[in-house]
């Protein structure tokens, strides 16, 4: 095994051209040590979904070094993807999604069911096994999609604007849930948003992006006692970082760029 | 409450109201029944000629339901191939489109020339008119797996296997029973147009020749006895395949449950 401190999840000058000719990415270096929860800010079409698919090795880098461990062969640390959709299974019942990661790796349904039942009791739906998707409100199926992402255990948590379709009642509950789950079994978080509140309450450092080509501008280091309450949403301290990453995400925008 | 009952009844009264408009306007005109004759005349025909009617009627329906299991079979088997193999789908399925935009009563007398047994020969010209839509729609649906599911299988290294049977192949199943829907008409019409250029002649002939035979002999009450019965055998598999496709697709898929989509 490698030391703790050791980052899970590396990208070195990484640069990313589609087949199209866009270039998502131009020299993009980035870590994530285990345990930490890092997020990534910037407005649409800046790449940060394509950093994330890359860590996910959905996507080959054009250029440069990405390790991470859903690269590796051995699949020893697993690495979880949550997507903006909820992407469930809608001829499968609630359980059977949860159940599909380890059902893809060989884990029969009586086996899987108690870590199945244990993470959907986490998420709250324990009620709810037998329900179908389409019964499910939007929060509930996000639910379902972040049952599904824990119940392997990962070690790597990758999330591509999961809340940004929901209300922000419940995108506020799922924000403090979601550190409550990663509080029980703390992973290398990589949280894709462009919304600077919810980056400075779930994170602990900050990466904010630029468009045109795809490039890390300014960082931010959070450093707040961790995980956050719900009252750290009404504190000074919170109030400081979102002025400060909004100023860089602004100038990011205007196309200026911002000291790193 | 009351008004789902009233609507389920609707479509019974709409075709009870036209028989009886039927019965009366015929009636009340005075048209002989070698023109057209009354619901009820019908009704006593196919009575009357029960056994005769009723084994040409079975000889009907082992072809249609045999053209549509072929159907089913080769259609799906087909789609499996050409989901595997873009290559393959490429250089066949022109082929099956020749087969399909070729209309049937014109190649089924080549066919019942070149295929010794009667039988088989029907039981392909069936085939040929039903499989199309079961081919197509499952390529369809074989391709319409979320491009993220498929992802998230991709991050979890699902054998090739795991991604047909968990994902693709569920995937496919509502394409799949739109196709059999259209098939089942499809495979009836195959099965009766094929018997209509095979001719009256045989022993072993279906509704298609009892139409024939009574249409030489101006037996009209007759013909529509038989078309009668043709009605009914379609009505009944649009039925059967529509409640599988509730059954299969009922909990989960938008075009079966209440929710619109």
């Amino acid at each position: 095994m490698a030391d703790a401190s050791a980052p899970l999840i590396q990208l070195q000058d990484v640069s990313k051209r589609f087949a199209s000719g866009t270039a998502a990415l131009a020299g993009v270096s980035l870590q994530v040590s285990a345990g930490q929860f890092v997020a990534l800010l910037g407005p649409s079409g800046c790449g940060k979904s394509t950093v994330l698919r890359l860590a996910a090795g959905l996507e080959q880098a054009s250029t440069g070094q990405v390790d991470a461990p859903a690269l590796r062969a051995d699949a020893t640390q697993p690495t979880a993807f949550v997507f903006q959709d909820p992407t469930l299974m809608p001829w499968a019942t609630v359980f059977d999604n949860v159940w599909l990661p380890l059902r893809l790796q060989g884990v029969p349904r009586q086996q899987a069911a108690p870590a199945v039942q244990q993470v959907l009791t986490r998420v709250g739906l324990a009620d709810f096994a037998q329900a179908w998707p389409a019964q499910l409100s939007g929060g509930m199926k996000m639910r379902v999609s972040m049952a599904r992402a824990l119940v392997t255990r990962p070690r790597v948590l990758l999330m591509d604007e999961p809340f940004a379709a929901l209300d922000d009642i419940t995108r506020q509950a799922l924000n403090s849930d979601l550190l409550a789950w990663w509080a029980a079994e703390p992973m290398a978080a990589l949280f894709v948003t462009h919304s600077v509140a919810e980056a400075v309450f779930l994170s602990q450092r900050v990466l904010v992006m630029a468009a045109r080509p795809g490039r890390v501008v300014a960082e931010l280091a959070i450093d707040e006692p961790y995980p956050r309450q719900p009252a750290f949403r009404h504190s000074p301290a919170f109030a400081q970082a979102c002025l400060q990453l909004g100023q860089a995400l602004a100038a990011a925008h205007a196309g200026e760029g911002a000291p790193a | 409450m009351m008004r789902s009952h009233a609507e389920r009844a609707l479509p019974t009264l709409v075709i009870v109201g036209l028989l009886l408009a039927w019965e009366l306007g015929v009636r009340a005109a005075g048209i002989p029944a070698y023109t057209l004759p009354t619901p009820s005349l019908i009704a006593q025909t196919l009575w009357l000629n029960a056994a005769s009617l009723g084994h040409s009627w079975w000889v009907t329906l082992q072809i249609t339901l045999g053209a549509l299991a072929l159907a089913c079979a080769g259609g799906v088997l087909l789609a499996g191939v050409f989901a595997l193999s873009p290559l393959t789908e490429r250089a066949l399925m022109p082929v099956a489109v020749v087969l399909q935009v070729t209309p049937i009563v014109a190649v089924a007398p080549l066919i019942l020339i070149y295929v010794d047994s009667t039988h088989a020969a029907l039981l392909l010209c069936a085939w040929i008119v039903a499989f199309f839509p079961i081919l197509s729609n499952t390529v369809i649906g074989l391709r319409a797996a979320d491009p993220q599911l498929r992802e998230l299988f991709k991050l979890y290294r699902a054998t090739p296997w795991q991604r047909l049977a968990l994902l693709r192949v569920p995937a496919a199943l509502p394409y799949f029973l739109a196709g059999l829907r259209i098939s089942g008409g499809l495979s009836l019409i195959g099965a009766v147009t094929a018997e209509m250029v095979a001719g009256a002649a045989g022993r072993e002939t279906g509704l298609a020749s009892r139409i024939l035979e009574a249409s030489f002999r101006t037996e009209t009450p007759k013909m529509f006895a038989a078309l009668a019965l043709l009605v009914a055998t379609g009505v009944i598999i649009f039925w059967i395949t529509g409640a599988l496709s509730r059954r299969l697709l009922g909990p989960w898929h938008a075009s079966e449950s209440a929710a619109p989509h």
